[in-house]
């Protein structure tokens, strides 16, 4: 239990960034206190059950001066078993009863009108983020304004994923075919950290969560840049023109070009993220050389080929993703 | 089987045969001591195997970025791990228990079907093969073998052609399959020798709660491996007939597959602990030197588990969108198992209360296993309440609480009936000090591993990645977690040697070493082809209780 607690002090910085016991949203918050009173009851009768087998242990155990007689042969007794058959059927009510509470507090939640809506889908190893009505989309990095609720429409463009933010919300499963729901109302801003989990391949390790809450302003500010086209320049046409001419635009968007694939993450800010490959790296330009080159050095089993550049070409690219701001 | 050998019928010596014929004895035997011994050694190769493949995986996870292994060979050895551990290690032993001691605790002289039961090992056999010929023989994508790589309860529609092509994934259902066709013969055989070949004077209400634990493991299953077959027959139609149970793609489901699995998968939790029941409840008796306190509700809270295991599997899927009141009732089957489980626990401290313990192997494994189970429960418990299960359910916490229930219950009153049982099944005495050590050193390293493999759990780290970022405060938990294994494997290491120089250098141990009440030790040590030379009589379910305390035997008071 003392682990436990030490778990849930909120202290700064928290034990981890990913604990369960440091919630900061309503659903996790909940959660949270649903399992301060499973703990209690579940840690009571850890006490009282090995206390009782550790003494029974020790005073039952055979004498050095044993007489060899057998002892004495009890078959039974149907009071105390009756006692410890109700005991427990009444604690399971009690646990029962507060677990319905929350989950439907969680699950049932009215849905406030004119609240932040957010499809979420998991692709093999990365994350699409859609805002609806914001005509915003982009990828890996979800921002999220604070103290107001936000609720997700997760959909799978693959295989089964699930997302989960541990200090934000209990984890729901993306899968394909079945949509689901879910909402988070943080209430304090910062960088919350997460990653999927439900096994969905190879790169399933790297598929991290990266979830900015800021205040109303900075959101606002957020949505506004991430909804005009993308911003290039001049210096970046060479690299723009081979991003064109290869297999690139096959799978990835830049808004107000020619590439307008979907089945990579969406470009057009690619300078606004923090990170590159769901996740996995700072989002700098050797980095992003790197990637290019060969993304499966950086993230095995990564569904993005090597496009066989050469290196100035490589730089040309570079270049021109680097003005995606 | 050892002393046949050398010397025969009065005194004359017989020549040793030769190995072939002591091989083809073994491969064509119908015996159910034999079958059992074959099951338990084939478990317990494998044992080894699906050890190695965990000690992998922990060396992997020691840091993190760790780059011993690749994704792919990561991905591999878990869904290898799980699906060697459950299918051709706990369940072969836990079947093998079961065929050496249902007839000689019946006081039947084999099996009601020896054929069906040769052949149900076989095929368990052949389709433990078949999944590791995968290795060599699954050719994938890269042109090389590749083992499963699913996870061992195989999602759909990851195991789709789409995105697992070649056949690594074909290996693992088809050995599935098959050593699902193995075990249901085998449940079939144990539910028909129990209703059918009890000796005279023993009714239901009479047999050794081994048995009765067994009748039910038979019964679940029957009803829980039938929907897995089924399962694994739609997902080789979808790959290869062109069907869409389980294609997202063409309108079909993903949590159908889920159902299915858990329906079996829950109930196999049950399988496999029941057993190691049965165990603790024949030994924790003996060395205590009482009767088993409550047998009447012990058996009833048996059959009520068998009954409620089969209404709680979706409490496995609280993250995949069910509705509240579909959550709600899940939370309430799984809470409600908390409480014939709750009695059994009890009722073993109980028996124990006002005994005289005797703490030989047997019995230490068999505290270890209570102490375990307890913890095992108390955090299944956790996870029974829905949303703090949407935090733990496929994080590490997960898998803690599950190799608790595995290893630090299931496994553990294996090894208590490993040491209980040697002595009648090789006819000599195990060495207790190296039990010992084996005892301790596999209780720490339990411990280590697996304590301490909740917390990472409860900061956020999800099962079956091959690696983590640093920063995350898992680093720490992970190194003791890995530690861990060598302790385990030491103590798996002091038993194997304890097991091999015990049979050939054991002391001998007689019928009865253990001062034990049950039919099996009224027989010779090991037993002959035929069990026993006439069939016993019983009164009472101590029938040997009655036979050393003939003025105060059970039956006046059952």
């Amino acid at each position: 239990m003392s682990i436990i607690a030490a778990l849930g002090q909120p202290a700064q910085p928290p034990l981890s960034p990913t604990n369960i016991f440091a919630p900061v949203s309503t659903p996790a918050q909940s959660i949270f206190e649903l399992s301060l009173l499973v703990l209690a009851v579940v840690g009571a009768i850890f006490v009282i059950v090995s206390g009782l087998l550790a003494y029974a242990s020790v005073k039952f155990r055979k004498r050095k001066d044993d007489d060899g007689r057998e002892p004495a042969q009890v078959y039974g007794s149907n009071q105390v078993e009756l006692a410890w058959t109700i005991t427990p059927v009444v604690i399971v009510l009690v646990l029962f009863l507060a677990t319905a509470r929350v989950i439907f507090s969680v699950q049932d939640a009215p849905r406030t009108p004119g609240s932040l809506e957010v499809t979420v889908i998991g692709h093999q190893f990365w994350w699409e983020y859609r805002y609806p009505g914001l005509n915003v989309v982009t990828a890996n990095e979800l921002h999220l304004p604070v103290g107001e609720p936000a609720f997700l429409t997760l959909l799978s463009g693959d295989t089964d994923h699930s997302f989960w933010v541990p200090r934000l919300a209990g984890k729901t499963d993306l899968i394909p075919n079945h949509p689901n729901k879910m909402w988070v109302e943080p209430r304090e801003t910062g960088l919350y950290l997460g990653q999927c989990a439900q096994y969905c391949g190879t790169q399933h390790a790297k598929m991290l969560l990266r979830i900015y809450v800021e205040s109303r302003e900075d959101f606002d500010r957020w949505i506004h840049e991430q909804a005009v086209a993308a911003r290039t320049d001049d210096s970046s046409s060479e690299g723009r023109r081979i991003f064109e001419r290869t297999a690139c635009i096959n799978c990835h968007t830049v808004a107000g070009t020619p590439a307008n694939g979907r089945f990579g993450p969406d470009l057009t800010h690619l300078m606004s993220r923090e990170t590159i490959g769901s996740g996995i790296a700072p989002n700098t330009r050797e980095n992003l050389r790197a990637w290019i080159q060969r993304p499966d050095a950086l993230k095995p089993g990564s569904l993005m080929p090597p496009m066989g550049l050469t290196d100035q070409q490589l730089d040309a690219v570079t270049a021109y993703l680097a003005s995606l701001r | 089987m050892s002393t046949t050998d050398s010397v025969g019928w009065a005194g004359t010596r017989i020549a040793p045969r030769p190995f072939v014929d002591k091989l083809h004895e073994w491969v064509t035997t119908v015996d159910h001591k034999r079958i059992g011994i074959l099951y338990v050694a084939y478990g317990l190769t494998f044992l080894m195997v699906g050890g190695i493949e965990a000690t992998v995986m922990r060396l992997q996870l020691i840091r993190p970025h760790n780059d011993l292994v690749t994704p792919q060979v990561f991905n591999q050895m878990f869904t290898m791990h799980g699906t060697t551990m459950i299918f051709f290690v706990v369940m072969p032993i836990v079947f093998g228990f079961a065929n050496y001691l249902v007839p000689l605790m019946i006081g039947a002289r084999d099996m009601a079907f020896p054929r069906l039961n040769a052949f149900s090992f076989w095929l368990t056999a052949f389709s433990g093969l078949f999944l590791y010929f995968s290795f060599v023989g699954g050719y994938g994508l890269y042109g090389a073998g590749t083992a499963p790589n699913v996870g061992w309860f195989a999602y759909a529609p990851l195991t789709a052609k789409t995105f697992s092509p070649g056949h690594s994934t074909d290996f693992w259902t088809l050995s599935l399959l098959v050593s699902g066709f193995g075990s249901i013969g085998t449940a079939i055989n144990i539910i028909a020798t129990i209703l059918c070949l009890r000796c005279p004077g023993m009714t239901l209400a009479k047999m050794p709660l081994l048995v009765w634990l067994n009748l039910v493991m038979a019964g679940l299953v029957i009803l829980a491996v039938s929907p897995l077959t089924a399962a694994q027959l739609m997902l080789l139609v979808d790959r290869y007939l062109g069907g869409h149970f389980f294609d997202t793609q063409a309108g079909g489901s993903a949590v159908i597959w889920m159902h299915f699995f858990w329906v079996f998968g829950h109930p196999e939790v049950y399988v496999l602990v029941l057993p190691a029941f049965a165990f603790a409840s024949e030994i924790i008796p003996v060395f205590s030197r009482k009767a088993i306190f409550g047998y009447p509700v012990m058996v009833a809270a048996t059959v009520a588990i068998g009954f409620i295991s089969m209404s709680v599997w979706a409490h496995h899927m609280f993250s995949v969108g069910m509705s509240s009141g579909g959550n709600l009732f899940f939370v309430l089957s799984t809470m409600a198992i908390a409480v014939p489980t709750g009695i059994k626990i009890f009722n073993w401290l109980a028996t124990m209360w006002g005994g005289k313990i005797y703490f030989k192997a047997p019995m230490l494994f068999c505290v270890a296993f209570l102490f375990q189970f307890l913890v095992a429960g108390l955090t299944g418990i956790i996870q029974s309440a829905a949303p703090f299960d949407w935090q733990l359910t496929a994080s590490y916490f997960v898998v803690a609480h599950f190799h608790y229930v595995i290893v630090g219950a299931i496994l553990f009153a294996v090894f208590a009936a490993f040491y209980y049982w040697f002595p009648k099944v090789t006819g000599r005495i195990y060495g207790e000090t190296l039990a010992k050590v084996h005892f301790w050193l596999f209780l720490i390293g339990f411990h280590l591993t697996f304590d301490f493999m909740h917390v990472p759990g409860l900061l956020g780290m999800p099962r079956r990645i091959y690696t983590y970022e640093p920063g995350r405060g898992w680093d720490t938990w992970n190194v003791i977690v890995t530690i861990g294994v060598f302790f385990q494997a030491a103590g798996v290491l002091a038993f194997v040697v304890n097991m091999i120089r015990s049979y050939f250098r054991g002391r001998p141990a007689g019928s009865d070493p253990w001062d034990a009440w049950t039919l099996e030790w009224s027989t010779t040590s090991p037993p002959p082809e035929y069990n026993y030379a006439s069939i016993p009589v019983v009164k009472s379910r101590r029938p040997l209780w009655d036979l050393k305390h003939p003025e105060d035997p059970d039956w006046k008071y059952e």
